[in-house]
This record gives structure tokens, sequence and C-alpha cells, in this order.
């Protein structure tokens, strides 16, 4: 497989991969690092890639894996992920909307959930993934991530509620 | 009727038994100026969802295939190798031929010392012959 025609199929989910990434390991580096590791493991693979049948699924898993050793060896070796992704606060302290206050909250929220409600709300409510696909991806059965992607809804709903009551933003 | 709709969407959203199309729909609906009030705890949520979806993958990746770079360092380090061997066996060879070389001058310098040590003593005979001629003159 050429480098174009590479591109050509790598292009359309490059940024699924990469917000998958982010949402797993927060930082946007880290993110950024993750996901240029993947598509060059794909690139390695270029010769074999015809026989993939769905090599979007498949790029998909990798970063899933990909991200889940990097937490696991963070965790191991007692690290923790740095990142400087903050926004400026002062700069930015004029225009801040309420809505854009709420995605912070959003961000804060979907962070303390579990890997896998992370993964699951992530390929669902934001790649917008058939429930087949994420059973694929993730390599859960179909109840499973049903009762994964409910409870993450209703945590953030929580989450959001309580905030709401307290009338903060 | 159609707010009626929506809060039916959401108990299918919150049980995860709504589809993507349903999903899109509550997505549009809360993407609205207005949203009812007592659903606005909610807009945060699919707004964020659809935010998080413009995110970008900007970095370039540099795919320039690396295996044939290997393949060249490979070669360099075998030649390098094997000049080094072949130098190296050569020097190897010189030095050991110039110790040789010492070894052997070291041995013949104490063959001749010990000829010089020789001679020396003959000195003496000679004295001795001297000696010899006088009393032989002198009778």
């Amino acid at each position: 497989m050429k480098q174009a025609e590479f591109l050509n199929v790598v292009m359309p989910f490059k940024d699924k991969l990469y917000r998958l990434a982010k949402r797993l390991l927060v930082s946007r580096e880290e993110a950024e690092d993750a996901t240029q590791e993947i598509l060059l493991k794909l690139w390695s693979k270029n010769e074999s890639m015809e026989q993939y049948k769905n090599v979007e699924a498949f790029a998909m898993t990798m970063t899933k894996n990909f991200c889940l050793d990097r937490l696991k060896s963070k965790q191991a070796s007692n690290l923790k992920l740095v990142h400087s992704n903050y926004s400026d606060e002062s700069n930015s302290l004029q225009k801040q909307l309420e809505a854009e206050d709420s995605v912070q909250w959003m961000e804060r929220i979907m962070e303390e959930l579990p890997e896998q409600q992370k993964m699951v709300l992530q390929l669902r409510d934001v790649e917008q993934y058939e429930f087949e696909e994420i059973c694929e991806l993730l390599d859960m059965k179909p109840t499973a991530v049903r009762v994964a992607l409910s409870r993450a809804r209703k945590t953030v709903r929580q989450e959001l509620v309580k905030k709401h009551s307290y009338g903060i933003g | 009727m159609e707010l009626d709709n929506i809060e039916k969407l959401l108990e299918k959203y919150f049980e995860a038994t709504s589809t993507v199309a349903e999903e899109k729909t509550l997505q549009a609906y809360f993407s609205q100026e207005s949203v009812a009030t007592h659903l606005e705890q909610y807009r945060p949520m699919f707004n964020y969802f659809s935010s998080a979806k413009e995110e970008r993958y900007t970095k370039q990746v540099p795919l320039k295939p690396r295996r044939n770079y290997y393949k060249w360092i490979s070669v360099a380090a075998v030649a390098v190798l094997t000049f080094g061997l072949y130098f190296g066996n050569a020097y190897q060879e010189r030095k050991e031929a110039e110790y040789a070389y010492q070894e052997t001058k070291k041995a013949f310098e104490l063959l001749a010392q010990n000829f010089g040590r020789g001679t020396e003593k003959v000195a003496y005979l000679q004295e001795f012959e001297v000696a010899k001629q006088k009393i032989y003159n002198n009778n």
C-alpha cells in the first residue's frame, strides 16, 4: 500500500483515535503521542492491512489497548499523567460564557468515570457507533455495553443535577 | 407533543435503549436556542458531546518508512566491523613483530655483554704474555 492510499484509509478516523486516546489519557500531549504511535504501527503493518475487513475498528481497538497499557504502566510506576492543557483562565475570563464553563464541568465529570464507562460513552455519544460496533471494539457483551452506558449516562446526569441545583456557574 | 417525545427519548436514553437516530434527535433538540426549563440541566451533556466531536488531531505523522534506514545502518556497521577486524589484525601483527624484535635485541645484547666480559679477561692474558717476554729477554 502506498503512502497516499494509506492516508486515504486512515484520515477519516484519525480524529476518532485521537479523541478516544484523549478521553482515556486526558492529557493532550499524551493523546497526541498515542495517536502517532498507533498510526505508525498501522503504517508498519500496511502490507497486511488489506486483509483486515475493518481497519477503523482494528485501529480503535489498538488505541484502546495502547492507552490502557499506558495507564497501567503509569500507575505501576507510580507516575501521574501530566496534563497541561488547562485553559488560560485570565485570558478567557471576559468571554467566558456559561456554555464554555459547562463544557469544563462535563470534562471533569467524564474524567471521574471508570475507564470502561468512559470508553463506552465516548464511542456511543461522541462518535455515535452502533452497539454491535462497540461490542466488537471493546470486546464486551451487548448487555454489558448497555449496562455500562446506562450507568455512565446516569452518573453524568446525577453530577449535572448536583451542579445545577447548587447553581454553580 | 414534541416535548413529550423528547422526554420519552430521554428516558430511553438513560436506560441505554435508544438508537443512534433517536440520540441524534436529542442532540439536535438540545442544540437549539431554547429548551424547556426542566430539561435545561441536560443541556451541557449534549452540548459537550457535540463539541467533543469537533476535536481534531492536527499533528503531522512522519510516515517515512524506517526499514530502509535500518538496513543501511546495518550495512554501514558491517563495513566498519570488517575494516576494523582487518586493520586491527594487521596492527596486532605489527605489534607482535616489534615485540619479538625487541626481545631478540635484548637477547643479543646480553650475549654481546658476555662476550665483552670475555675479551676483558683475555686482556689479562695479554699482560701475562708481556711479562713472559720480559723474562725471556732477560735470560
